[in-house]
């Protein structure tokens, strides 16, 4: 257990002192939003009706660019060599770095989403859905991501193949997040969309840890 | 009966007797696949009465619904395959869990082809995004991931073991990823005619379907020994009985 | 027999472009698929076979370099 929290520490000290870390992905998700007015149509009717979704879109590909780093580092400089040998369970530790990297892309990315929001024109009622949506989403789109992340440390370059990966696992979180924000901006009741949304969370949070300490075996020096 | 199929599980682990095994299956099944696939189709496409609504070109259900069934069981036996060479750490399961990914990939895309060519003429566009259709469209990308991770990890050994985890984190995610499709696509369904005929389909019209079902499922064991026997030439060229094949 | 000719089987109605576009492009993956193994299988024999012929050769030369002269 100490050994979680050591890691935890350390990768929040590494966070606060390189902001670039969780600054760059933010920008990102801004930059993607505004790329859609600028492509397409910049009448706020029309942002207004795809405002969710193009925001869940961003957050969506905001987080794969973050996920890249997650265990690279552990892998090149031994970290994780020490991780096994410490006997301590990987699955906490699978654990405590996916909560590291959702306070680092994800919480900052549903802080910001309001923003996005009102760059896109979205309707006012939409807001508080957005923001529960993402709140419980993004901690699932990171603990989906570590286990990506966990198959791909050791691949050059494997960045790409990590988005390949876990693209099509990600459509359920963003099918039912995207229709909560709709469903709220029409005034209708989204808590159907919510409730199936935790159900990911709690199956992500016992499952993911498994596929990410067998995945992270896989990255011992061969 | 459970003694005989515990043992056959167990020599099927090894190489060698798997080899010779198949050896006597290869011409069975190649028979029994050409038969039933010549059968099928010509009950399908020249003998069963015409879809009332969709005229003839519902026959494209006779090697649609087919592929599609494949493609999602192939998955489903990859990702066993898989599990137990994570298990057991058996070398036959993981060359089998590679040799499905590119034929339930195979199968996945010609449900996809014929699906969209299907559509063409009953809702007047190439593709829609039907619940089906979009389903089979993650399917196929859930396979490439597989063989691209095989493919991208440096030893073969680790390639076995990262693909077979995806596979089955991608096998838990089937039936959400499907649910999810369903769901989306009942609030966004225009309102057009369903795309494959329900069980409750005439007797004439089901018969060639269950033909083709089975048939699929016999040329895909086919498929499967065929690239599985070329695995074990080369894995296991060192011994002395795959010498022996070598020379003759 | 749902066609009274052979020409009416091939039209398929209007559809027979779409029914044959979907068979041929399923024929196609289907026979990629028959063939890329049974290729490749030959392919690997070949290659082992003449891997196989290459260290005989070299094991029995150099037990010849290695034949003491008198």
């Amino acid at each position: 257990m100490s050994l979680v929290l050591a890691t935890v520490k350390r990768d929040f000290l590494l966070a606060a002192r390189n902001p670039g870390e969780w600054l760059n992905p933010l920008m990102f998700f801004l930059m993607v939003a505004a790329l859609f007015p600028l492509a397409v149509d910049p009448d706020p009717k029309f942002l207004g009706k795809i405002a969710g979704g193009v925001i869940w879109v961003a957050a969506l590909l905001a987080t794969l660019l973050s996920l890249d780093a997650l265990f690279k580092a552990d892998v090149e400089d031994g970290s994780l060599e020490q991780w096994l040998a410490s006997g301590e369970s990987l699955y906490v530790m699978a654990l405590g770095k996916a909560l590291v990297h959702w306070c680092i892309s994800g919480l900052p990315l549903t802080l910001m989403a309001p923003v996005l929001g009102l760059m896109l024109n979205l309707p006012a009622d939409a807001y508080v859905a957005l923001l529960a949506s993402l709140l419980i989403g993004t901690p699932v789109l990171s603990l989906l991501g570590a286990v990506g992340a966990a198959l791909t440390a050791g691949v050059r370059s494997g960045g790409l193949l990590l988005s390949l990966l876990i693209l099509p696992l990600y459509i359920p979180i963003l099918i039912f997040a995207a229709s909560a924000v709709y469903h709220a901006s029409i005034g209708m009741a989204y808590n159907g969309q919510l409730g199936f949304l935790g159900a990911l969370l709690a199956l992500a949070m016992c499952l993911t840890p498994f596929a990410v300490a067998a995945a992270l075996k896989l990255n011992l020096s061969r | 009966m459970w003694q005989w199929l515990v043992r056959l599980y167990h020599r099927l682990g090894s190489p060698k007797w798997f080899y010779e095994i198949t050896e006597k299956w290869i011409p069975w099944l190649a028979l029994v696949s050409l038969v039933g696939g010549v059968a099928g189709l010509i009950l399908g496409l020249a003998y069963a009465p015409a879809d009332y609504q969709q005229g003839n070109s519902f026959r494209i259900i006779y090697i649609h619904v087919p592929a599609a069934i494949l493609a999602q069981s192939a998955f489903m036996m990859m990702a066993v395959a898989g599990a137990v060479f994570l298990i057991w750490r058996m070398k036959m399961a993981a060359w089998v869990a590679k040799t499905i990914a590119p034929i339930g990939a195979s199968f996945c895309l010609i449900a996809l082809l014929t699906g969209a060519i299907w559509g063409k003429p009953t809702w007047g566009t190439w593709w829609v995004w039907d619940a089906r259709l979009t389903s089979m469209l993650l399917l196929l990308f859930l396979y490439f991931g597989v063989m691209a991770l095989h493919q991208a990890m440096e030893t073969e050994d680790s390639g076995h073991k990262a693909s077979a985890i995806l596979a089955l984190v991608g096998l838990v995610n089937i039936p959400i990823i499907k649910y999810s499709v369903d769901w989306w696509n009942t609030l966004h369904q225009p309102a057009t005619l369903k795309l494959t005929e329900k069980p409750s389909m005439d007797i004439d019209m089901l018969i060639p379907l269950l033909i083709m079902i089975v048939t699929t499922y016999t040329f895909f064991a086919l498929l499967v020994i065929l690239r599985t026997r070329n695995e074990i030439l080369l894995h296991e060229r060192k011994r002395s009985w795959v010498k022996k094949i070598l020379e003759s | 027999m749902q066609f009274d000719s052979f020409a009416e089987f091939i039209a398929m109605g209007r559809h027979g472009f779409y029914v044959w576009l979907a068979y041929g492009l399923s024929a196609l993956i289907i026979m990629y698929n028959l063939l890329a193994p049974l290729l490749r299988r030959r392919q690997i024999i070949r290659e082992q076979a003449q891997r196989l012929r290459r260290e005989r050769n070299r094991s029995s030369q150099v037990e010849n370099n290695d034949a003491p002269s008198a």
